[in-house]
């Protein structure tokens, strides 16, 4: 190899995928959703009606990154998802 | 049958995106990536969808992706399909992906029209999907060609006064092999019709209602609610096309066999901030008959009459 010719690496300009691309999305939030485990009886409307992917099919809610749009809580069948509003840090 | 449970756990939409609180283009990719799965190239006009995959270097979407210019929806799946197609021919792709287009309400009436009905014409292996929130929402809100009767938007402050187009018949005149509609509070109807397109050879056309809780004007936790009740009112029919024939399903099905109720067309304007003006106006009940009109027009389209319970 010539001592002018340098090793250059592969160079693209795609973007990579992960999760929290517009940061702590969790942040945004005024009101929290909180899920009360006893009237949850696991129908999965809360995590198919997050716009954002933010409940688990376990039900588990990511609080890192869920925006509280209250989708959930409007749809919850037996009310066990509540909006509480976010305490001033 | 499908049922939740049998739904696929992975997500190929990442939380953290730039999107709205509510945001029915999220919601809608999330559950058409679980119909297409890790197979599929996204290709993406301008639309609010643009923003939402989020900026460089990082992405929402966990899969291949390509944004477009707003023209060029038609034009750009006919060019990925013909380089998959090489790709195939010489050896160098086992597996055909799937091709999803996916563009909003302006890149498919008014922009993207020519593109799509070319790419429709020459018959293109890819599903579109449009969804439609009914505004240029994207860019504040402006009149499309989607916007209904008495609509508010920046373009029309008096509320609009021009039918809306019906796109999915355009399509249909194409003689395609599957065009449908589905809603987002209807979400397994959405997954199955996906499922179905994803079978089909040919250019499929399947378009969403998508509520735009900030265009609308109402809470981003009435997003599901609104769709439903634009299903219920008959604003929104939920159809697929095939063979020919058109074909009824879920909520809309159930109205026209008469075995419930369809609502009044107001209930469904109330809750939306965008009709508060029209409403309070003098020509108020003049919107909303045309409104109830309209409904019975689009019934009387597909299915050839409108039962009188309706």
């Amino acid at each position: 190899m010539d001592k002018n010719e340098k090793k250059v690496g592969y160079m693209t300009s795609m973007s990579k995928p992960g999760k929290g691309c517009a940061g702590d999305t969790g942040e945004w939030r005024v009101f929290k959703p909180v899920k009360d485990e006893e009237k949850c009886n696991h129908c999965l409307l809360c995590w198919i009606f997050c716009p954002e992917a933010t409940i688990t099919k376990d039900i588990e809610i990511d609080y890192q990154y869920c925006k509280g749009c209250g989708i959930c809580a409007v749809e919850c069948p037996t009310g066990a998802i509540t909006m509480v509003k976010e305490e001033k840090q | 049958m499908v049922s939740f449970k049998s739904l696929p756990e992975e997500e190929l939409f990442l939380a953290g995106s730039t999107a709205c609180q509510g945001c029915p283009a999220s919601l809608a990719l999330r559950i058409a990536f679980k119909a297409l799965g890790s197979n599929t190239i996204l290709l993406v006009v301008a639309s609010c969808t643009s923003v939402l995959q989020g900026s460089y270097p990082h992405s929402a979407i966990n899969l291949p992706l390509m944004n477009a210019a707003f023209a060029t929806g038609g034009a750009t799946a006919s060019g990925v399909v013909a380089g998959i197609k090489a790709l195939v021919k010489r050896g160098e792709l086992e597996e055909e992906p799937t091709v999803l287009m996916w563009a909003g309400d302006g890149g498919t009436y008014d922009i993207g029209i020519q593109a799509l009905s070319g790419a429709a014409e020459r018959e293109t292996d890819f599903i579109y999907v449009c969804y439609n929130n009914e505004m240029y929402s994207n860019t504040g809100t402006q009149r499309s060609g989607a916007t209904p009767i008495g609509a508010w938007t920046t373009t029309t402050p008096g509320g609009k006064v021009q039918h809306r187009k019906d796109i999915a018949q355009i399509m249909i005149a194409h003689r395609i092999p599957y065009v449908a509609t589905a809603s987002l509070a209807y979400p397994l109807d959405f997954y199955q019709k996906m499922l179905k397109a994803r079978e089909i050879r040919g250019t499929k056309y399947i378009e969403l209602l998508a509520p735009c809780p900030p265009g609308w004007k109402f809470p981003s936790s009435k997003m599901i609610e609104v769709s439903r009740m634009a299903v219920q009112c008959g604003m929104w029919l939920l159809y697929e096309h095939e063979d020919g024939e058109n074909r009824f399903t879920g909520a809309t099905k159930r109205m026209i066999e008469g075995k419930v109720k369809k609502k009044p067309v107001v209930d469904y304007l109330e809750v939306q901030g965008r009709f508060k003006q029209v409403l309070a106006s003098p020509e108020g009940k003049e919107a909303e008959r045309m409104l109830e009109e309209d409904v019975s027009e689009s019934i009387r389209r597909l299915h050839g009459w409108v039962p009188e319970y309706i």
